[in-house]
């Protein structure tokens, strides 16, 4: 059955994928942004193709609060060990601020209360670790793709790098950034987000492994060109591949 | 001594690419497992869910970044190489002539001596070593055609984006951990047949299996006089 598609919600629907689509005639969309030797190529291939299969954006399964899991795994940090962090935990989070920076339009700086009086999503969804564990766990938070689109994307980004508090960096793509269910959550399991999850907002990322939905953002900077992330001296073997849909 | 053809270039090839691939995805999944030593049923699984099998030794958190980063070079490894060799040795016939059993091999008669054979380690009679026996070709048959493609499946089940675009597969198997179950299951299984195959080629003559494998020829059988 084909559904009558209006002038509006053909536009409405434009414009919310419209990034995405964008990234999806891009490039940068189906390689990963650092490439040499042979691991990079077998992770190159692993997103090219995946990101072929996935290139309607579709949504990562979502469950029904019957399958909560009862108790939700703790990984990596349980606490920030830092004085500024662990102040603004004690008076609730209420100085907390989110900077979103870089190649924006309008930089902005979002507190707890500006991110629940934007629209917000709920979804449950299936997290699973690179370690082995799967767990499934309610997120309530708002869109990327929201906070994005009021700062205003420069022509020149291409992505998106998180800071966290307990050190952690990341980044996505356009692609995954601007997907549906990449949120920033402020909420879990129908209650405030629980410190040891990443209090007051943790990223959501539901189409790769549990290490890229990172906790405590710290900042979010939009840029053209990632950084490394920082392993030290470990050889290529024992970093974690960037794009982890596998 | 002359020599007999015993396997194409092209069977040799995908078995030393498959053999290659094999033990680098058999030591790298170790390493996968060493993070959480302990299996489920169902969707989720983690620790403080009591699981079906807790293996003997503690979760080693090291050992998973090169598991992975080698787990899915050599995944692709064995994937090109399956995919190219059962195909061809569908569209060749190769599948049927030398891997399908015929309808004599399975008369009970013969398949009932054949594993009475089997079960005294006896050596294989000269000449018979021209084609496959009857267990050779039920058990080439069942890992190639089905515990190899739940290997590719159960795999990809556990894969977040390959699960995005196609949320059956983990519906299929039960869910993210029995998939993963499945997988450890059957990898137990495919090791099993690796070290039967290695025996039985021991006991075939190590020496002149090898040489069929790696020239493609191997010692005609003496002429009875």
């Amino acid at each position: 059955m084909r559904r009558a598609l209006s002038r509006r919600g053909f536009l409405a629907g434009l414009s919310a994928v419209g990034g995405a689509v964008l990234a999806g005639c891009n490039k940068d969309a189906y390689m990963p942004p650092h490439f040499g030797g042979l691991l990079d190529a077998s992770d190159a291939l692993m997103m090219s193709v995946q990101r072929m299969l996935l290139s309607e954006q579709s949504l990562a399964r979502e469950y029904s609060r019957a399958d909560l899991s009862p108790m939700f795994p703790v990984e990596g940090t349980s606490l920030p060990f830092d004085a500024g962090y662990q102040a603004s935990m004690d008076n609730g989070f209420v100085d907390w601020r989110l900077p979103v920076e870089g190649l924006v339009v309008r930089p902005l700086s979002l507190s707890v209360a500006d991110l629940k009086a934007m629209p917000s999503r709920t979804q449950i969804t299936s997290h699973s670790c690179e370690s082995g564990w799967t767990a499934i766990g309610e997120w309530t938070g708002v869109p990327l793709a929201h906070v994005l689109e009021l700062a205003g994307l420069d022509r020149e980004a291409r992505y998106i790098a998180f800071d966290c508090v307990d050190g952690w960096y990341d980044y996505l793509d356009l692609f995954d950034a601007l997907h549906a269910q990449t949120i920033l959550a402020y909420g879990m399991n129908g209650g405030e987000l629980p410190v040891e999850h990443g209090a007051p907002v943790r990223l959501r990322v539901e189409r790769q492994l549990g290490y890229k939905s990172l906790k405590f953002l710290e900042r979010i900077r939009v840029v053209d060109q990632p950084e490394r992330i920082d392993y030290g001296d470990a050889p290529r073997l024992f970093h974690y591949a960037w794009y982890a849909g596998i | 001594m002359t020599a007999l053809p015993r396997h194409s270039l092209a069977v040799r090839v995908a078995h030393w690419l498959n053999a290659i691939a094999f033990l680098f995805l058999a030591v790298s999944g170790v390493g996968i497992v060493l993070g959480h030593p302990q299996f489920y049923w169902g969707e989720t699984g983690y620790f403080g869910m009591e699981p079906w099998l807790k293996l003997w030794f503690e979760p080693s958190f090291e050992q998973t970044s090169w598991g992975r980063n080698l787990h899915f070079l050599f995944a692709w490894v064995f994937v090109v190489n399956g995919v190219v060799y059962v195909v061809a040795s569908l569209v060749s016939g190769y599948a049927k002539r030398r891997l399908l059993p015929t309808r004599d091999e399975l008369a009970p008669r013969n398949a009932l001596a054949e594993i009475a054979a089997h079960l005294k380690l006896r050596r294989p009679r000269p000449g018979a070593i021209a084609g496959y026996n009857l267990l050779q070709k039920t058990s080439y048959l069942v890992v190639i055609f089905v515990l190899a493609p739940v290997m590719l499946l159960t795999g990809m089940a556990m894969s977040p984006g390959f699960v995005a675009a196609f949320p059956d597969l983990t519906v299929m198997f039960g869910g993210r951990q029995s998939a993963r179950s499945i997988h450890f299951i059957v990898a137990n299984l495919l090791v099993l047949f690796f070290l039967v195959h290695l025996v039985e080629i021991a006991l075939a003559g190590a020496v002149d299996m090898l040489r069929g494998m790696i020239t493609g020829r191997v010692a005609a059988p003496e002429k009875p006089s």
